[in-house]
């Protein structure tokens, strides 16, 4: 990436740490904007007030899960079957986290336990990649993660109050994280086993979709297709080859 | 306002969606890592996005079923390269929303 400055002196006084982090967020905010009318639109449909609405994208700051939380309460489910589907749309945090620990090594657990608060699909895929780029600071990813944490609470109380703003589809919106996802995807291609990693895990996670409702094809293709890829790379070690 | 069943509600939503997001950090953060498990998570991230997105491109409706004539995949092959060629997150993302906002046009 060419447009991140390397992490001198200067820049680790609050007032950039905070400007580069709100920056880098831009992607992500402009792709939850219409996904969090959508849902203020929704929740609202389904009953809720906006208070209500705000408070849900404050505690829990997972889109899909609150959709389907969303939809599940205007069909009449009780709140343990809301809590216990959430749980499993949400668990594939788990592998996210996981891989951010390693560049949080020097961070509080006070601070941990606020970053963790912000990890979402999207803010893991920025920030991991400025963390490999090696000239990413925790401050600007928890900087970056509550930026978007404010962009989707603001929107979806937006969607709660007054409808859709924006017509659908308007300027092309709607694929900003898709575009955002296909770019960091680039990025990780860093070598064959990574590419032969990605396929892998694509081609998992289309036949898993097919065949099991709901998403847990993300974690089952990702847990699957990094098992192969060590083995593959354990495997090219024995025999000499590089990968 | 609030009813307290809502509030319970979204309280337990928060709970089961921030225990995985702070449990891995907390544990793992401290701790040395066996070499399989690092070479294993760093494997962990393009295994995600590539999961993340090929689905969403060649999937659709629901029940989900195949389907290779949705807009999305047909403007991420130009932005894949554009990426690819560019390096660049800020220019993709606005090239395809551009690419994709035309063919909706045109559609």
């Amino acid at each position: 990436m060419v447009d991140i400055p390397v992490a001198t002196k200067e820049n680790r006084d609050p007032g950039p740490l905070a400007r580069k982090g709100m920056q880098a967020a831009w992607p992500i905010c402009l792709g939850y904007f219409p996904i969090g009318l959508a849902f203020g639109v929704l929740a609202q449909k389904a009953g809720l007030h906006p208070v209500e609405i705000g408070l849900m994208s404050l505690l829990v700051f997972a889109g899909s899960s609150q959709f389907i939380a969303v939809s599940m309460l205007g069909g009449g489910a009780t709140a343990l079957s809301i809590v216990i589907t959430t749980f499993v749309v949400n668990l594939r945090h788990v592998l996210m986290s996981s891989s951010l620990a390693v560049y949080l090594r020097s961070v509080s657990r006070g601070w941990v336990a606020l970053f963790a608060y912000g990890v979402t699909d999207e803010s893991f895929a920025l920030n991991l990649t400025r963390f490999r780029n090696g000239n990413w600071d925790w401050r600007q990813a928890m900087v970056l993660n509550h930026t978007a944490n404010a962009a989707w609470i603001g929107s979806s109380i937006l969607g709660g109050y007054s409808g859709q703003f924006i017509p659908a589809g308007a300027f092309g919106i709607d694929y900003a994280l898709i575009a955002m996802f296909l770019c960091l995807l680039v990025f990780q291609l860093r070598g064959k086993l990574y590419t032969v990693t990605a396929i892998i895990a694509g081609v998992l996670a289309v036949i898993l979709a097919l065949l099991v409702p709901g998403n847990v094809y993300i974690v089952l293709a990702s847990i699957l297709a990094a098992t192969f890829g060590v083995f593959f790379r354990r495997l090219a070690r024995k025999n000499g080859l590089l990968l | 306002m609030i009813h307290s069943e809502y509030l319970i509600l979204v309280v337990g939503m928060g709970l089961v969606t921030y225990i995985p997001r702070w449990f891995p950090i907390f544990f793992l953060s401290r701790r040395q890592l066996p070499q399989w498990f690092s070479e294993w998570l760093d494997l962990i991230p393009v295994a995600i996005l590539s999961a993340l997105v090929f689905p969403e491109l060649v999937t659709g409706g629901n029940p989900r079923h195949l389907d290779f004539s949705q807009p999305q995949l047909w403007v991420a092959l130009p932005t894949f390269l554009f990426a690819l060629k560019t390096k660049s997150l800020g220019g993709t993302v606005v090239v395809g929303m551009l690419l994709f906002w035309i063919v909706g046009k045109l559609l």
